[in-house]
């Protein structure tokens, strides 16, 4: 007997779907390629950004956040995103609902009024949960017919997936080994940095309140790559990631005068490159910075000929 | 290939001639912490000033930003002064300082529980209130609010409108309804910032019509 797909509802939240579509094409692509199911969230919201609204109030922070997992409850399967700010919301607050009595009467009480009602039912993972988890790495590398020879690859793992560490027990956050084993299952070759650690500088909404000082975190990181001999390729997991990495170039440029040119990517996009798909076939060349600088992603480096 | 010259990163020292000492007799209000514990940051006073926050701290590193120092005029009951401070606001929540802390403080927490009672208290910063508007009006902190961005979405080849709340006008329905009944709208003043944004709208487009004209 054929064993049962396995299916998630899938968690767009709002840089993929409205920034960065190229991810959410990608993700389609290697979902499908790796024979998992991916459920639309019809009427989902905001996650909401979990250092935003959770730093503006609480109670309302969850109550947004738990309207969309009340979605899922609903059809009774996991939630998957790939985002970790998304991710952190719905993780965290579907962890605090059901450990913390206070905050989910708060909640419920809100849910009330559009009739729904926090039940505490269902899983949430991120895609990295997904494809290292669900579908596994020997699966992941059968599939991998354009194994990306000879590209520096360099990543930027994000903060919210694997902190806080005692509390997600994804993996060790000092030094994680997780996203690494995921992304060189592509073929590129792992380059490790000093700072691949710190964070992008976008999250708790210090890229809205003063976009240099969040910039600042940006340019540490690429100066310390650069310290590292530099990279063809950086590789995250977090759409907000990237465009603090990707569009955040331009803007280093424009308010800084310092030119870096990475081509950045989400880890979807990599597979899906690997799987064999154009780059056409997701729009890698919709990312902002190429939108923006009028230019195209290294296609030579990358070892693809257009 | 990168650039990586010209690395200029500045340098500040404070010293009690540029900034005052701050007098902890003054101000105090002890019922600070406990709004902190219930708001998000029961740990807080397990601190014990070890440091490993700071240390740990990119913010930290670009700005005057001092996550230990918060923690401790916190505790000091300095509560006007914490939370009429900017630098409040350079946390990226990135947790390196929680998943170091020894004392398990989880400073994160600490700093969005002291934000909420800041935005309590009508500390909000303009570029928040607005993103805080965005959810209301959209659903979204990052709407789908230019056709081009439709545009980008089928030239990858999807549908030009996601099934999030973009095209689902019900749902921002629902978030309206948890805001309007959480009291958030009324904490970010949202009716007067969306009348304040329509009047600003007007003007410009009038002036754009007298510009014409002339
Ligand atoms: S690391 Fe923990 S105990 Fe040490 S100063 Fe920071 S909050 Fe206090
Ligand atoms: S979470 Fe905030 S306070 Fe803690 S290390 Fe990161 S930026 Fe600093």
């Amino acid at each position: 007997m054929a064993k049962k797909r396995p299916a998630f509802y899938h968690f767009l939240g709002c840089v993929i779907p409205h920034r960065y579509p190229s991810v959410e094409k990608a993700t389609k692509l290697v979902f499908e390629d790796l024979g998992m199911d991916l459920l639309d969230m019809v009427g989902a919201t905001c996650c909401p950004a979990p250092g935003v609204f959770g730093s503006f109030d609480r109670v309302t922070w969850a109550s947004i956040a738990a309207r969309n997992l009340t979605i899922a409850e609903q059809g009774g399967y996991p939630i998957t995103t790939g985002c970790n700010g998304c991710f952190a919301s719905l993780w965290d607050s579907n962890y605090e609902l059901k450990h913390d009595e206070e905050l989910r009467k708060a909640v419920n009480e809100n849910l009330a009024e559009i009739g729904r009602e926090f039940k505490g039912s269902i899983e949430v993972t991120h895609y990295v949960d997904a494809l290292y988890n669900t579908a596994g790495l020997p699966k992941i590398r059968k599939r991998v017919t354009h194994p990306l020879k000879g590209v520096r690859m360099a990543l930027h793992p994000g903060c919210h997936w694997m902190r806080p560490k005692l509390l997600k027990q994804k993996d060790e956050s000092e030094r994680p080994h997780i996203f690494r084993e995921l992304c060189e299952v592509s073929g590129a070759e792992y380059v490790p940095y000093k700072d691949e650690l710190i964070c992008c500088g976008a999250g708790g909404a210090v890229r809205t309140a003063d976009v240099k000082v969040s910039l600042e975190f940006t340019k540490q990181k690429f100066d310390s790559l650069a310290d590292a001999g530099g990279a063809d390729i950086i590789v995250t997991p977090c759409p907000f990631c990237l465009l603090q990495l990707d569009l955040g170039q331009v803007e280093i440029q424009k308010y800084f005068g310092e030119e870096y040119v990475f081509d950045v990517m989400h880890v979807t996009e990599l597979l899906a490159l690997a799987f064999g798909h154009s780059p056409e076939e997701f729009g890698l060349g919709t990312h902002l910075q190429y939108m923006q600088r009028k230019s195209q992603p290294n296609w030579e480096r990358l070892g693809i000929k257009v | 290939m990168i650039q990586a010259s010209a690395r200029s990163r500045c340098v500040t020292v404070t010293t009690t001639e540029e900034k005052p000492a701050v007098d902890v007799d003054d101000d105090v209000d002890l019922e600070f912490v406990e709004m902190i514990k219930k708001t998000g940051g029961p740990n807080i006073q397990n601190c014990y000033q070890c440091g490993t926050c700071s240390g740990s701290c990119p913010a930290g590193a670009f700005t005057n930003y001092l996550v230990r120092g918060i923690i401790r005029k916190a505790l000091l009951g300095l509560k006007e002064e914490v939370i009429s401070s900017p630098d409040l606001w350079f946390c990226t929540t990135c947790y390196a300082c929680t998943d170091r802390c020894p004392q398990d403080v989880k400073p994160t927490d600490v700093i969005k529980a002291i934000r909420n009672v800041a935005v309590a208290e009508g500390y909000m910063l303009g570029p928040h209130q607005k993103v805080a508007a965005k959810v209301v009006e959209a659903a979204h902190a990052v709407p789908l609010d230019k056709e081009s961005w439709q545009n980008l979405r089928v030239k990858v080849g999807l549908e030009p409108v996601p099934p999030n709340a973009s095209g689902n006008p019900w749902a921002i329905d629902e978030i309206r309804k948890i805001t309007k009944k959480s009291g958030f709208e009324k904490l970010i003043g949202y009716e007067e910032f969306m009348k304040a944004q329509k009047e600003k709208a007007k003007k410009k487009a009038e002036e754009k019509k007298s510009q014409k004209k002339e």
